[in-house]
């Protein structure tokens, strides 16, 4: 009989049918996963249903972050299925990615039959103990009768509060086991009962001290987007309500259009002039939906020095962990936005910012992304301007590596809609964006999905290319190429007299070549009068593509704070000269990551 | 004594960046914690997991199934920090799944108005010796309302309860008559008055 015919309430079935049963009853449609002995009777039951799509990676790590991508660009969890003892270590990066980024992800681990645990047994591991630091909680399940409840307790503490990556671990012998499988219910947390209301009165203290403000500031982060898609539409109100001006962290880009006119663009370590310049000089600071990651906040004790601080967050620990605040609100941010604009429409006297816009567009007119353009070689930031431009009337999906073509992507993409940016942002996680792009197309399977990479992060997870070929899922992967780990590169320029240590990959793969020998399209560009071209060619190649798009080699990532300096002291592109970057990080910033 | 912040200062310059958490006036106090926990396999570890994992201290841990019937273990744990990072500690120990309350015992002792909660230590130790020392640790130990729980012509172990300083001290007298082993319990902590926790 087939898992899903069977009815749910209170059946006996075994272990391995109760995961397939689990997944099907918390509406879970697509698994990445990759097969293993101590998961076999897992596998047995997916190949003898239809409800459960599974996507099989070449690398654990691969099923991760695919996951990760599937749930950025669906708000709902992603699921990973993967073996025992290498499987699991496999996925440890991933879910301390997921952890970082607040992304939900049920990660379900085989594990060796109970009567072996802790033999040291074939492909053992500790699983739960490794991940433990790297989850948002995890499980062992010793008896089929606890499963069920354990897999929907699973979905449920991934996906509530402030999300984050779950993992069950069920030794072989319980998947074999008969136990009795109940369905989901609405019954209460024992222990976890995460609030996603927040206080009114706190509310009341945010938009009073917002209606006296005279240089206001929104700051949001990537809990605007977890919130779901109400939240950004909020935000959008509360912008257009109150006038303030907006910037974001990299996880939040999208939540507020890029074309928007109070857009300040990007702020942190690569933000723009005008977002940082504004933090700085600020008196009330909304932060919504972010962490005041050391990214953001540059030197801390010249951290906004003049500003009264207003932060909505889901999670209570991200309250005064990095920065005071004055007025903490506590709660989802869809929900908090709701209420705070109710109550801002009851506000008598609206703020007089104009002498702020006025600032700001000073600050503006700096044009802090300016690049020298050249006729002989793609800058990239030209390519990602062009690839903005081809593919902004398209359903585009942009996912990333991690380096410098990230924040590059960060600066040049115009996001306008939440759940289109994936990229791996607390844990700065080479080899994310080709998993992701994955996974979003999965979830996306008409969109046009696009993974920026760079040279050296592309080659840290390109196995994937063989599992996207397999699935006919048609990514394009267009490699910014300058032959350098460009970001470390970057900053051995800036902290170590540019000696370049092993930042120079000598022997590059041709690209061209890779593609077609996975079964894919490979396509180069070295011009910049061909870019276009170029561009629309990897756009309309049906199947996976990959796009090695040869641009110059020793860009730099301007504007940018340096290590230990504050926001109102930003390096900009045009004063980057040699000996500016030699000296922009001080002896006691040369510590600091 | 500012000269000398001062010129440790010289040497060791202070971290004034993003990458530290900012260098604080705060002084560490010391505070006595009661988690109260599902007693699930892994629970202790997630605790101290996170202590260890985001550099908070533990100065004594003591750890107990208290409601057999709900299987809720009662976890007394004294830290020293300084009061923004224990209200950091308290909160991420309130992120722990199988974790039910969080309460700040020395705090409540506050605002009960007492200056700590009821902290207890037991304490066994052995002593070996002969002749004078013989007596004088079994009169020293009476002195301290230690129990003898076990004894022998060559050696006693005294069992003896009360605040960690009184074990200390005890401790600290017994030593010259020849103490052989030490088995404390860590502080087990309640606040006075008719509440519960």
């Amino acid at each position: 009989m087939n898992t899903a015919d069977k009815k749910s309430k209170g059946i006996e079935m075994t272990g391995a049918e109760m995961v397939v049963r689990a997944l099907v009853d918390n509406g879970v449609a697509d698994l990445f996963g990759y097969p293993g002995g101590a998961v076999l009777p897992i596998y047995d039951e997916l190949h003898q249903q239809d409800d459960i799509r599974h996507v099989l990676v070449r690398h654990e790590q691969g099923a991760g972050h695919a996951a990760e991508g599937y749930a950025r660009s669906t708000n709902r969890p992603g699921v990973c299925l993967v073996t025992s003892g290498p499987g699991a270590t496999n996925m440890v990066t991933p879910l301390q990615d997921a952890l970082m980024d607040s992304i939900p992800l049920v990660c379900i681990t085989g594990q060796v039959p109970t009567p072996l645990i802790g033999s040291d047994a074939f492909q053992e591991c500790d699983t739960v103990g490794i991940t433990r630091a790297c989850t948002k909680h995890n499980w062992l399940v010793k008896d089929v009768n606890d499963l069920a409840r354990v897999l929907h307790e699973a979905f449920y503490v991934a996906t509530s509060g402030r999300p984050g990556p779950v993992v069950v671990d069920i030794p072989k012998d319980v998947q074999f086991a008969t136990g009795i499988y109940t369905p989901p219910s609405d019954e209460r947390h024992a222990s976890y009962n995460p609030a996603s209301k927040g206080d009114a009165s706190a509310i009341a203290a945010a938009v009073a001290l917002m209606a006296q403000a005279e240089k206001p500031i929104l700051y949001t982060g990537g809990g605007v987007i977890n919130s779901g898609p109400e939240a950004s539409q909020l935000l959008r109100r509360l912008v257009a309500e109150t006038g303030f001006p907006i910037t974001s962290t990299l996880m939040g880009l999208g939540s507020y259009p890029a074309s928007g006119e109070n857009w300040l663009g990007m702020l942190g370590m690569h933000g723009t002039y005008e977002a940082n310049m504004a933090m700085h000089d600020c008196d009330v600071m909304v932060c919504i939906g972010a962490r005041f990651d050391d990214r953001i906040t540059g030197r801390l004790d010249a951290f906004s020095p003049h500003s009264q601080k207003i932060h909505i967050d889901i999670d209570p620990s991200s309250i005064n962990k990095i920065v005071h605040v004055e007025v903490p609100v506590i709660g989802d941010v869809a929900n908090v936005l709701g209420e705070m604009l109710t109550q801002w429409g009851k506000v008598k006297s609206r703020p007089k910012i104009d002498a702020w816009w006025k600032q700001i567009d000073v600050w503006r007119d700096r044009n802090s992304l300016a690049y020298a353009g050249n006729d002989d070689v793609i800058m990239p930031q030209l390519a990602l301007e062009r690839l903005h431009e081809l593919t902004k009337d398209r359903d585009t999906y942009i996912t990333t590596e991690v380096g410098q073509h990230q924040m590059w992507a960060a600066q040049f993409y115009g996001f306008e809609e939440p759940n289109r940016w994936m990229t791996s942002g607390g844990l700065g996680t080479m080899g994310y964006g080709l998993p992701a792009a994955l996974g979003v197309q999965i979830a996306h399977p008409d969109a046009l999905v696009i993974d920026i990479a760079g040279d050296a992060s592309i080659q840290m997870c390109i196995q994937e290319m063989s599992c996207a070929v397999q699935h006919g899922a048609p990514i394009k992967i267009m490699i910014l190429n300058n032959e350098y780990m460009g970001m470390v590169r970057q900053w051995q320029q800036l902290l170590h007299g540019n000696r370049l240590s092993h930042t120079y990959t000598e022997a590059m793969p041709d690209f061209v070549k890779l593609a077609e020998a996975y079964g894919g399209t490979g396509i180069r560009c070295t011009k910049p009068a061909e870019l276009d071209d170029a561009i629309m060619t990897m756009i309309e190649t049906p199947g996976p593509v990959i796009f090695d798009c040869c641009v110059v080699t020793l860009a730099n990532c301007f504007p940018m704070i340096p290590s230990g300096k504050a926001h109102n002291e930003m390096l900009l592109p045009d004063e980057a000269s040699d000996e500016a970057v030699a000296t922009a990080i001080g002896e006691e910033g040369k510590a600091l990551v | 004594m500012s000269n000398d912040i001062q010129n440790q200062n010289k040497v060791m310059p202070p971290p004034a960046s993003a990458y530290f958490i900012a260098p604080t006036e705060e002084l560490p106090v010391r505070h006595t914690l009661a988690i109260l926990v599902d007693n699930e396999p892994g629970v202790l570890a997630r605790v101290i997991g996170l202590f260890s994992g985001r550099g908070y201290n533990i100065d004594s841990l003591t750890v107990s199934e208290t409601e057999h019937e709900r299987h809720l273990s009662r976890i007394t744990i004294v830290t020293r920090a300084t009061p923004s990072m224990l209200e950091q500690i308290k909160r991420q120990l309130d992120r722990i799944v199988p974790i039910h309350r969080i309460v700040d015992l020395t705090l409540n002792a506050y605002g009960l108005g007492h200056d700590k909660p009821i902290e207890r230590e037991l304490a066994m130790v052995k002593v070996a010796n002969s002749g004078e020392k013989r007596s004088e640790a079994l009169r020293l130990a009476d002195a301290f309302g230690a129990v003898v729980s076990d004894a022998d012509v060559g050696h006693f172990i005294f069992e003896v309860t009360g605040r960690t300083h009184k074990i200390d001290q005890f401790i600290a007298i017994m030593q010259p008559l020849g103490i052989v082993e030490v088995c404390r319990t860590g502080v087990a902590a309640m606040n006075r008055g008719g509440e519960g926790l």
